[in-house]
């Protein structure tokens, strides 16, 4: 093993004279503080300065496409237009339409795969690398290949809806159809993010000890009463941390929805991200968008702190 | 184990783990607010009460268990 005192000779012999005269009338504490400043200065520049300016730009009437304008405080005002306004009421509809599907259907088809990925088969770890490779793929590569996927000509999902149902291909359009859109946004986030709902109930799964089984097995417990008694009830945090986890996630959901459909038919999937955008880069309304950002952030930051909240249960456990 | 004066001064009712569970019942009351279909009158109110529940959990989270 080196000798250390050694090395940390060579490094002090190697430290230019003026730095080491600067360095060497400095506390640890103090040089502790140099490290850590440059991340904290970041920090400040790109997190905290934008949000304290949105907070700031919400109480005015600032436009970005007019800077030259004057800028005037309105107050509340944007506050109250959002909370009132029948357009952005039906944006939080579409999400919580959106975040309400996706998250039961991935919560019952992830935990179903990984209840059945838990069983130690033939194959079981190729299987589970297949499974994944939805959630590795970038959002903008998923939805443009869904987008493909969708055509009501060419579309393979298409012709396999009616291979089982008998309806012709080209009669349904899911990504131009009122009633239908909706859905097609859930069975892409469903098929996307399932994968990682399954990790998640996985961990939960292989988290049980196998004496409690067992135990339950000498006991004559039916395989049905080990799970509703035993398997649920130990996997429930997990289950409860994936669905929180979705629930924060799928609430900022823009990018995947804006290539699919970009908030259409109408705006019957305009979530409250494509709202926001809509609003901040279209109407060139900043005020108003950095009201509106306001207030998904604080949504999202009191949904973050349940969270974490839950982790810390499991965390106990 | 014996308290502390600080323990023994603070009152019962503002016990960490209830409050925290106060607040996370008006984050989610409130974020329910926001995107039920039912009434824009709640709709109006959702942010309020979320911001409450949340500016609750911040203070709260520094109570003694």
């Amino acid at each position: 093993m080196p000798d250390i005192e050694a090395i940390a000779d060579r490094a002090a012999s190697a430290t230019p004279h003026g730095v080491a005269k600067v360095v060497r009338g400095l506390s640890d504490r103090s040089i502790a503080w140099l490290f850590v400043a440059p991340t904290m200065v970041l920090l400040l520049a790109i997190n905290i300065f934008p949000l304290i300016w949105t907070v700031y730009l919400s109480f005015t009437n600032f436009a970005s496409n007019r800077p030259n304008r004057p800028v005037v405080n309105v107050g509340l005002k944007w506050y109250q237009d959002i909370l009132s306004s029948p357009e952005i009421w039906a944006a939080m509809q579409a999400t919580a339409h959106f975040v309400f599907w996706t998250i039961l259907f991935q919560t019952l088809i992830g935990f179903s795969l990984a209840y059945l990925i838990d069983r130690k088969f033939r194959g079981h770890a190729f299987w589970t690398t297949i499974i994944l490779i939805p959630m590795m793929l970038s959002p903008a590569v998923v939805g443009n290949f869904w987008k493909f996927l969708y055509q009501p000509q060419i579309g393979l999902f298409n012709y396999v809806v009616s291979f089982f149902t008998g309806i012709p291909p080209s009669s349904f359009e899911m990504l131009g159809s009122v009633t239908l859109a909706p859905w097609a946004i859930v069975i892409v986030d469903t098929w996307m993010w399932t994968p990682y709902v399954m990790l998640i109930c996985l961990a939960g799964l292989r988290s049980i000890p196998d004496y409690i089984l067992e135990a339950a097995e000498v006991d004559r417990a039916s395989r049905w009463q080990q799970f509703w008694s035993i398997t649920l009830p130990m996997a429930l945090p997990f289950i409860m941390l994936a669905v929180l986890f979705r629930g924060i996630e799928n609430f900022k959901m823009f990018d995947m929805v804006m290539l699919l459909t970009g908030g259409g038919p109408g705006s019957t999937t305009e979530l409250a991200s494509i709202a926001l955008k809509r609003q901040a880069f279209e109407a060139y309304r900043t005020g108003y968008s950095s009201a509106f950002a306001i207030i998904l952030f604080v949504v999202v930051f009191g949904l973050a702190n349940v969270y974490v909240k839950a982790l810390n249960k499991v965390k106990q456990r | 184990m014996t308290k502390t004066s600080r323990q023994r001064r603070w009152p019962g009712w503002a016990r960490r783990g209830l409050m925290e569970n106060v607040a996370i019942a008006l984050i989610l009351i409130g974020v329910f607010m926001l995107v039920q279909p039912f009434s824009i009158t709640l709709y109006g109110w959702s942010f309020i009460t979320v911001l409450v529940g949340v500016v609750m959990f911040t203070v709260v989270s520094k109570f003694p268990e």
